[in-house]
């Protein structure tokens, strides 16, 4: 056999396909059904993973070589930055809190994401979708590390985040997040891509990870906005798979639609709930703001999500069951969250404070129609309590939604005055909920979400209500980590520290 | 003469993180440490996986093998993704200058046919077992336990794929499009690949993340990559005036030079943990070694012809002498 043939020029779409695709194929001593098993059970149907698109072509060898280049300048500037005290760059060590939580509660999720690709990666029957969830899964453990990494050199200066493996477990807010994560992992592999693929990723990664990383900009966090350059192409290139797959799964098979739909009416729901987070920090927790929540949500939420829904409609898909909820949430949830994690910092391994005056001018002016009525009249009265000598503390357990794991603090979307407050009896066993939308997420599957682990339940069962102990339990350092900033060692430290740096005293 | 330039010097609180203080003592952390010890979740697992309500959704109890900290399995290379990264980085930038000599030298026109045509049926099929490789390295990475074990099986699971991939630049190389076409062929139906294509098969739906490491990085690698890489690549194909497909497949030649010691070091802690743990990695390095052996004759063959099985014996006393050296008895 002669194979000196005059070699074809290959256009750069087939080259890749004989470097993956063309990789895999036809079982003939196993079953499809015994190497894939997981394919089948959620109910959708695929009949032909040829048709999946690939989303960028990247071989190894060019993943490789870009993504060092990356890992070099990223690695120089933390480097940098640690040598340089860079941490005394920062507006002011209050903006820490937002860093605490997100490694608290945010970078095991990237870890989590990693694992779950991983297996997405080894499951999907389909070489095109493997390769995809393979390269997403390496991206999101270089997001853990990176990120712990850059915040590494905070942890030796302030106090919060010294325990972060622990509070992930353990913490009762971390529960929020890392419920997401495992909910998602504990579902198929399809479902799991619209869970972080799609919702995630694409509808919700705006939201969390710009307006984040430009807080880390304005508020002169070198390590962590280099994390957040760092990481903007693998997050392009992860918003594009999310895509493509929520594409694929509509395209294979027209009974595919309703399941799709259901899984977009919950994972938006449980990443709004996660947002939460997020819309505290915008509005309270940067020293210096970017935007507001309600400012993020126009952008991200409304133009984007909506250009993004409209243009799904084609498949028959509609916007998320909860947005008009969501919609009318936007302002109130922050304050909302953040009088709940003021009153209850003794229990959080993070600061909190009650804003300025010159804050609530500024929540005021963000936030016409809701702050002076509803929200600035509470911090009037907390900050009386504060001054008098009498701190507001709620030392009572917060009630947890058993779906989002959040405390129930919100109110009906209709009338701001009333808590929302939902139940449902299951199996002789009442469970309560923040909203309407966790509660059908709930009854869409009670089987799975009467194991969800209870945070403040364990407080009282594990450890008799003894709060000392809880605290030993989620390595919390009573009086350095929690409670008011006002008067804490980060900024007692911070202060001084910063004196020395900018001054001759 | 040494110049010292004045920072402002402050007091660090601490040093390190908790868990790696309680793991390591009260001082600064390494990257690989901070990297990777203890940040996969192990308490409080909020619901059952739906695709196998019995496991946990990080569950150690899914393979046979049993360790007290399952983070004692840790990467001798101390490979996180950006030394793992950078590491590769440059291994690819001496691949692609090799893969730009031979094509610039018009050296793949130069082999003698006999030679090419042998290199492209030997190689070439073996695309397919290094994506079944990626697949079993993927899985072991997903359902493994404890980020020190499983982070350098995402590693290894990337890296096969770029083998297969840099195989199949070597196939479109040296044949075109129509050499990998045949070895896809030869992969499906021909008489010398089926064997392997079984094991790569029936490995595929093994579901304990341990024997799979066994089969995969222990058995079969331990066999194939001497077998193919070092006596048939490097010593007959060179004295038969290939060298050029020496410098093709260079980097899989170093690639298992490095991750060997890692495979070694990760059965020998695991073998030295118990008794039984011992038992049970040489009932699976037995068995899976023997089959790989077996498996691999018929394709070692098509390379040496009556000096297969000589050559096979002899990466099997090979690999004993390794599996001595780690604590596991054939």
């Amino acid at each position: 056999m002669d194979m000196k043939v005059e070699k074809k020029k290959l256009n750069l779409k087939d080259k890749y396909k004989l470097l993956t695709r063309d990789l895999g194929w036809e079982p003939s001593y196993r079953s499809k059904d015994e190497i894939y098993p997981y394919v089948k059970y959620e109910g959708l149907k695929v009949h032909d993973w040829d048709k999946w698109e690939d989303p960028f072509r990247l071989t190894m060898d060019a993943y490789w070589k870009y993504q060092a280049e990356k890992e070099r300048k990223f690695y120089a500037i933390i480097d940098a930055h640690t040598q340089n005290n860079g941490h005394l760059n920062i507006t002011d060590a209050r903006y820490l809190t937002a860093l605490k939580i997100f490694l608290q509660a945010i970078s095991p999720g990237e870890y989590a994401a990693h694992k779950g690709f991983a297996r997405a990666g080894r499951e999907f029957a389909g070489v095109g979708t493997q390769v995809a969830c393979q390269m997403q899964a390496i991206d999101e453990l270089r997001h853990a590390q990176t990120q712990i990494h850059a915040m590494s050199n905070y942890n030796r200066y302030y106090n919060g985040f010294h325990a972060f493996a622990d509070a992930r477990d353990r913490i009762w807010y971390t529960s929020v997040a890392r419920s997401f994560f495992d909910d998602s992992m504990s579902a198929g592999p399809f479902e799991f891509m619209i869970a972080i693929g799609f919702s995630f990723e694409y509808v919700l990664t705006n939201l969390l990870f710009v307006p984040f990383m430009s807080g880390a900009a304005y508020n002169g966090d070198m390590a962590t906005v280099t994390f957040g350059f760092s990481a903007q192409s693998d997050e392009a290139r992860h918003m594009t798979l999310g895509l493509e797959c929520i594409k694929f799964m509509l395209e294979q098979d027209p009974d595919n639609l309703p399941i799709v739909q259901a899984w977009i009416d919950k994972w938006f729901w449980r990443g709004f709930r996660v947002l939460g987070l997020v819309s505290t920090m915008m509005d309270y927790m940067l020293p210096k703001r970017v935007m507001s929540w309600r400012e993020a949500w126009e952008i991200y939420g409304v133009e984007n999500g909506g250009a993004l829904f409209r243009d799904l409609a084609r498949y028959g898909i509609r916007p998320p069951k909860g947005w008009d909820d969501a919609e009318k949430a936007i302002d109130h949830m922050s304050h909302q969250l953040m009088l709940g994690l003021y009153q209850w910092s003794f229990g959080t391994a993070f600061h909190s404070w009650i804003p300025s005056d010159e804050d609530m001018d500024w929540l005021s002016a963000k936030y016409p129609a809701t702050f002076d009525k509803h929200y600035r009249p509470r911090w009037n009265h907390i900050k009386k309590l504060a001054a008098a000598g009498t701190p507001y503390k709620n030392f009572g357990l917060a009630k947890l939604c058993q779906c989002c794991q959040l405390p129930i603090v919100f109110t009906e979307p209709d009338d701001p005055t009333m808590l929302c407050n939902r139940e449902t009896t299951y199996k002789g066993e009442k469970y309560h909920f923040c909203s309407d939308g966790c509660q059908d997420v709930f009854e869409h599957e009670p089987e799975k979400y009467i194991q969800a682990w209870l945070p403040m339940p364990a407080l009282f069962q594990d450890q008799q209500g003894d709060i000392g102990a809880w605290m030993d339990w989620v390595s919390l350092k009573d009086g350095t980590d929690n409670g008011d900033y006002a008067g804490s060692e980060d900024q007692r430290n911070f202060q001084q520290w910063r004196g020395l740096a900018t001054s001759n005293q | 003469m040494q110049i010292d330039l004045r920072t402002v010097s402050i007091q660090p609180l601490r040093n390190t993180f908790d868990h790696l203080a309680r793991r390591f003592g009260d001082k600064p952390a390494s990257r690989y440490q901070e990297a990777s010890y203890d940040i996969q979740a192990a308490e409080n697992l909020h619901y059952r996986p739906t695709w196998a309500p019995e496991q946990q959704l990080y569950d150690a109890s899914i393979t046979r093998i049993v360790m007290q900290d399952w983070y004692a399995l840790k990467d001798p290379r101390q490979y996180y993704y950006n030394t793992y990264t950078l590491a590769r980085a440059r291994q690819q930038d001496t691949a692609e200058a090799n893969f730009e000599f031979v094509d610039s030298r018009g050296l793949a026109d130069r082999l003698p046919d006999a030679l090419r045509n042998t290199a492209l049926a030997v190689l070439v099929p073996l695309r397919h077992a290094a994506w079944g490789a990626n697949q079993h390295n993927s899985f072991i990475c997903g359902y493994g336990y404890g980020a020190a074990f499983t982070q350098p099986c995402m590693y290894q699971a990337m890296d096969n794929l770029g083998i297969a991939q840099y195989l199949s630049r070597l196939g479109l190389l040296l044949g075109g499009t129509e050499a990998l076409e045949a070895g896809k062929r030869a992969w499906m139906d021909g008489a010398a690949w089926q064997p392997l294509r079984r094991y790569v098969e029936d490995c595929l739906v093994v579901r304990d993340p341990f024997e799979l490491f066994v089969a995969q990085n222990l058995a079969l690698d331990g066999l194939l990559y001497p077998l193919i890489y070092e006596r048939i690549v490097d010593d007959d194909f060179s004295v038969r005036g290939g060298s050029a497909v020496a410098m093709l497949t260079r980097f899989m030649t170093d690639w298992f030079a490095e991750t060997r010691k890692w495979v070694d070091a990760v059965v020998k802690v695991a073998a030295a943990e118990s008794a039984q743990n011992q038992a049970q990695l040489s009932e699976w390095t037995q068995a899976w070694s023997s089959r790989a052996a077996a498996a691999l004759l018929p394709v070692v063959e098509l390379a040496l012809g009556a000096q297969a099985d000589e050559a096979v014996c002899e990466q099997l006393a090979g690999l004993k002498q390794r599996l001595d050296k780690i604590g596991i008895t054939l």
